[in-house]
């Protein structure tokens, strides 16, 4: 490898490395504003200057100079010290000093690297320049008189996010960041432009004046919007969550996260169950846990374990589901289910639910399809990924189903099973040495799942997706709790039922809802237990409501579609009354005779991984192992209707409880109907 | 005899328009002729030919033209076309010397495209022409298609050598004359300079290898290989060979346009061209020698002074394109460069910060300057922002905005102090006085 010295300590780098890298390389720390590892170079803040030699007699921008064999570098010489004063200097002269009142205040880079390249007075005596705040959107404000025109937005929102509609406009002095006509960015993931934002031009509106970075507590956790499992940090103030910014894991979210992940945490504030409640003539009054307990009890007593039943929810963690499993399982009741959409997925072996390519792994993939799903809304980081693949590489990409914009273009096969069967028939096989396809959930929540999961299945086994060292095989799951609840069996046992039928009338005596808030159970007329956090569907229909812990109030145990075990760490205690799911189902086990063994969340999760050993792999993902995958032999055959393929994600902004109650996302959802209404006149 | 160059050396022989323009008139004056032996004698021997005349790009940095020239890979890869571009975007205040060759020479300019393009195996040549210059693209356009009727260029032409010439009508930014930020603008895209490296050579218009040659550059090189390397660097001294055109504005009897040897003497120039100075040699106050951009120099530098890249740039200023600005007593000169500051400032295109926010500082500052509205201290202060926008950019305008201020406070800075001075007897002085502005 070639060397070089920084600061007269020799380095080896590899080749291709910039100046800027090899100087990290070497411990040295590069001040930047435009540069950033995940985008285009630009080159535009020149806070990066180093001096170089052999070299011109004047100081380099490292972000954007390829480093050379033999080459010297200063990174603190009296030259380089001087460029950088300069270039800070040039940024303040037109910032306001309203650092008192910015929210990036404190985490400010340009405040930080001020304090190392700053001057301690002003030389700028002429008037400031003033920008106009410019709309973008309900999730991001703007104070652009503070931008200094890095560019990062820009560049983010054209090659990451897909929707090239932030830009630089005027020049020189004039230039100013706006959106395209002044209007919201039509994307699911713009709130990442706000961390990338070195000052504080773009902050987040939702959260504009409440906290201030140094006074938040910050928890390292794992997010539950979707079943990406992207990994985020809670930065909560005494019992209110104040913000979710993303952390970086290179094999999930790299380091974004979508709008919902981030923005829907107001939610976590409204609409709370924070008591016992009971229904009593028709109306939920208060009530102790005893007296839930209690009237649980009575019911459950009257009837026959196979009169029981429990639906467990899409943001259950692990440990709650176990308990309650345990639970029914000693009670006696085969009625468990964890898929509250009646998908098929659950039976067989273990790939045949998994995101096996995993989501980093499908870099690797030389032919995409995508089968009933679309990325964008069910899982905008998954999207984010094929963007980034085919922006790379140019993928060929099929998508049969909606006809959607996906911020990257794909071949469209057609919108439901006909043209599947289609491509199947015609193609004897594929040139792609590593093809995969992304099945989505919604096409095997179809009554006809089986038989569309068997001709998927038929096709995928032609087409070679499963070979040594690859499996191209993956379902796109949009409940967090899914992959979790189906590794440890949370499906219906021997003559059991299944979601959708323990919801008909008359199918079940007591009904439990663990946190279940997506099944329509108008019809039911069993006695409904709720255990939940929100006042949301679930809870209308509930006979006695138990007050649950939301993800942020609880360690758990999360499984990603990839089937990555990861773990969830609480941030602020629960609400009111409200404890942690699992401990609640202890407690009421006891009222039913039916005493579960542990007494400890540590206990259950022994419990957990001794009876399924998958959960014990945390933060491992299986990917593509010689599986044993038998492709053919996927789902049941059977007669294929042509209802074309719908994603079962219509509304990205609503698909929870927490979302739900959530006035931000409100906000977003409404704006979102709106530009599907009404496209841009001007196009 | 009137200047050093005679007339039979001129290469420029219808820069006042006074003959036709088209392309049988073109052909009187020589050119398109014997072009096809040029090009059959190899693309070898026409750079070692441009680099041996001593040809140095008059778009202002004053690079070898052959040497440009052969940093283009040797062997044209698949789906890798070689381009050659042409910077016709003159926009540097003072200069309006490829307006001339565009308006009444033109074929020789296209006959220097096919020698270029033939030379660096480019099949295909863009012509960046300034959005100002509407006559000089009609112009264009106009010879273009006659070589095209005349199958002096096109697919299959008389030549032998596939070659299509494409007329590209800017804008009018001035910064699109930056030949990285052309090369943007070519591609449709905002003008903004790109970051080097990559080279054009390596990576120029859509990432393949190109080569952006100025108007007169390229204009000259056909009568240069017809009449000989030795022939043109027979002009001039040493390392600054060849004939140039001037352009000298101002305080001069007669402003023109005109072919001269290079090396000429700055008094000789005037006096033999322009009818000198107005008001006589006595009335010169300074020059700027090469277009806006270039550090002035002061009368009493000018005498002796030989009119070519190594003696400008060793009074620290330069040739650049040969745009002589003359300016005699009468001349506020701190508003004159404060003027300038405007220019530049309105023509940043806004992507890096030196340049971004320090035009901004520093026309503002040469502004209250030019009133007398500063403080003493403030000269210096105005002088550290230049060396802080200078050679901190991504392109040379930041360079070329920091210049004219640091020429005019080298030479001329007691002119300030006294201006200052002047201004703040009339009033009573107020301690403090930038405070308010805070």
């Amino acid at each position: 490898m070639p060397k070089a010295k920084v600061n007269g300590v020799e380095v080896e780098f590899e080749p291709g490395m910039t100046v800027l890298q090899v100087a990290e390389l070497a411990g040295e720390e590069i001040p930047r504003f435009c540069y950033h590892e995940r985008l285009s170079i630009a080159g535009n803040c020149r806070m990066c200057l180093v001096e170089v030699k052999p070299g011109p007699p004047k100081p380099q921008a490292s972000c954007a100079l390829p480093a050379a064999e033999n080459q010297e570098i200063f990174t603190a010489s009296p030259m380089v010290k001087k460029g950088r004063e300069g270039v800070l200097e040039f940024l303040l002269i037109n910032h306001p000093l309203d650092c008192p009142i910015c929210d990036q205040g404190g985490e400010c880079d340009l405040q930080d690297e001020t304090l190392g390249y700053g001057r301690d007075d002003s030389r700028y005596h002429e008037n400031k320049r003033a920008v106009e705040e410019k709309y973008m959107g309900p999730l991001v404000k703007t104070v652009m008189t503070r931008c200094i025109q890095c560019t990062r937005c820009v560049r983010y929102v054209t090659e990451i996010a897909g929707v090239p509609e932030i830009g630089m406009i005027s020049r020189g002095e004039d230039a100013e960041i706006t959106t395209y006509l002044e209007k919201a960015i039509n994307s699911e993931m713009t709130g990442n432009v706000v961390d990338l934002c070195p000052v504080g031009a773009l902050t987040h509106k939702p959260w504009a004046f409440n906290y201030r970075p140094w006074e938040l507590k910050k928890t390292e956790t794992v997010d539950v919007m979707d079943a990406v499992g992207a990994n985020i940090r809670v930065d909560a103030r005494g019992a209110e969550v104040m913000r979710v910014l993303p952390r970086v894991n290179e094999a999930i979210n790299e380091e974004w996260i979508d709008d919902k992940t981030r923005y829907a945490v107001d939610g976590l504030m409204r609409q709370r169950l924070d008591q016992p409640y009971i229904r009593k003539n028709k109306k939920l009054v208060p009530a102790t846990w005893g007296e839930a307990f209690d009237a649980i009890a009575a019911k459950v007593k009257k009837s026959s374990p196979d009169r029981l039943g429990v639906i467990a929810g899409d943001l259950q963690d692990a440990e709650s589901m176990k308990a309650a499993l345990d639970l029914f399982t000693a009670l006696g009741s085969a009625n468990v289910d964890c898929r509250q959409d009646g998908s098929v997925l659950g039976a067989g072996p273990r790939e045949s639910w998994l995101f096996n390519t995993t989501i980093a792994g499908l870099e690797q993939a030389d032919a995409i399809m995508l089968i009933g799903t679309n990325p964008r809304l069910e899982a905008p980081l998954v999207n984010a990924r094929l963007r980034k693949h085919w922006l790379a590489t140019g993928v060929r990409i099929g998508v049969c189903g909606d006809n959607a914009d996906l911020n990257f273009s794909y071949h469209h096969i057609g919108a439901g099973a006909a043209s599947l069967q289609k491509v199947f028939d015609d193609h004897a096989k594929i040139a792609a040495q590593k093809p995969a396809f992304i099945v989505g959930s919604g096409v095997l929540a179809r009554e006809d799942g089986e038989a569309i999961l068997n001709m998927i299945g038929q096709g995928a086994a032609k087409f070679g997706l499963v070979k040594d060292g690859w499996n191209g095989f993956n379902v796109l799951h949009t409940a967090a709790s899914r992959v979790g609840g189906l590794d440890m069996g949370f499906v219906p046992g021997k003559g059991g039922l299944t979601a959708k039928a323990m919801v008909k009338k008359g199918a079940l005596d007591v009904l439990f809802l663990l946190g279940a808030d997506e099944i329509d159970t108008a019809d039911s007329d069993a006695f409904v237990v709720y255990l939940g956090t929100h006042g949301d569907n679930g809870a209308h229909k509930a006979d006695v409501i138990l007050p649950g812990a939301a993800y942020t109030e609880k360690a758990g145990i999360y499984v990603n579609m990839e089937g990555r075990v990861q773990l969830a760490n609480r941030a602020i205690f629960p609400k009111g009354e409200a404890r942690e799911d699992w401990a609640i189902l202890r407690a009421l086990s006891d009222r039913l005779g039916a005493t579960l063994p542990y007494d400890s969340l540590t206990a259950l999760r022994r419990k957990l991984i001794a009876d399924h050993p998958t959960f014990g792999q945390v933060d491992y993902a299986p990917g593509s192992q010689p599986a044993a995958l038998d492709l053919g032999k996927l789902g049941k055959k059977g007669k294929v209707s042509d209802a074309p393929f719908t994603s079962p994600v219509s509304d990205f902004y609503q698909t929870n409880p927490i979302a739900r109650a959530s006035v931000t996302m409100a906000e977003c959802s409404a704006l979102a109907a709106s530009l599907r209404a009404q496209p841009v006149a001007a196009e | 005899m009137v200047g050093i160059l005679e007339d039979k050396d001129r290469i420029f022989t219808n820069l006042y328009g006074l003959q036709d323009w088209g392309l049988e008139g073109a052909k009187k004056r020589g050119a398109w002729n014997g072009t096809k032996d040029i090009l059959d004698l190899g693309r070898q021997w026409i750079i070692d030919n441009t680099k041996a005349s001593g040809l140095r790009g008059r778009g202002g940095a004053g690079f070898s033209t052959g040497l440009k020239w052969s940093f283009m890979p040797k062997e044209v890869r698949e789906g890798r076309p070689h381009y050659l571009v042409v910077n016709a975007d003159e926009s540097e205040p003072g200069t309006c010397k490829d307006r001339e060759i565009m308006r009444h020479d033109p074929h020789l300019f296209i006959e220097g495209c096919l020698v270029a393009s033939f030379a660096m195996q480019a099949h295909a040549c863009y012509i960046y022409i300034r959005g100002e210059y509407v006559r000089e693209r009609e112009v264009m356009e106009a010879a273009v298609k006659q070589a095209y009727e005349a199958k002096l260029i096109g697919k299959k032409n008389v030549h032998g050598w596939d070659f299509d010439v494409y007329i590209h009508h800017g804008a009018g930014a001035y910064i699109c004359g930056e030949e990285t930020a052309l090369l943007e603008s070519l591609e449709g895209k905002k003008g903004q300079p790109r970051l080097k490296p990559p080279f054009p050579a390596g990576a120029g218009l859509y990432g393949c290898p190109t080569t952006v040659n100025n108007v007169e550059s390229i204009a000259v090189v056909p009568t240069i290989l017809r009449r000989g390397a030795e022939w043109f660097a027979g002009f001039g001294r040493p390392n600054n060979t060849g004939t140039k055109l001037f352009c000298i504005s101002g305080h001069v009897e007669r402003p023109c346009n005109v072919e001269e040897a290079m090396s000429i003497p700055f008094r000789q120039l005037l006096e033999d061209h322009c009818g000198g100075v107005r008001g006589g040699w006595g009335n010169l106050k300074a020059v700027i020698p090469g277009g806006s951009s270039v550090r002035m120099i002061p009368a009493e530098m000018c005498e002796d002074l030989p009119m070519d890249f190594d003696a400008l740039s060793a009074l620290k200023s330069g040739l650049g394109t040969a745009a002589v600005i003359v300016m005699d007593k009468s001349t506020d000169l701190i508003k004159a460069i404060a003027r300038i500051s405007y220019f530049y400032k309105h023509e940043s295109c806004g992507q890096c910060t030196p340049c971004r926010e320090g035009t901004g500082w520093m026309w503002r500052v040469m502004e209250r300057m030019a009133k007398g509205e500063a403080d003493p201290k403030e000269i210096d202060t105005l002088l550290e922002v230049t060396t802080q926008i200078e050679g901190h950019t991504i392109c040379a305008l930041g360079d070329a905005a920091a210049w004219p201020i640091q020429g005019l406070i080298r030479h001329f800075r007691p002119e300030i102090e006294a201006r200052i001075a002047n201004y703040r007897s009339g009033k009573p002085h107020i301690q403090g006085h930038t405070l308010a502005a805070e």
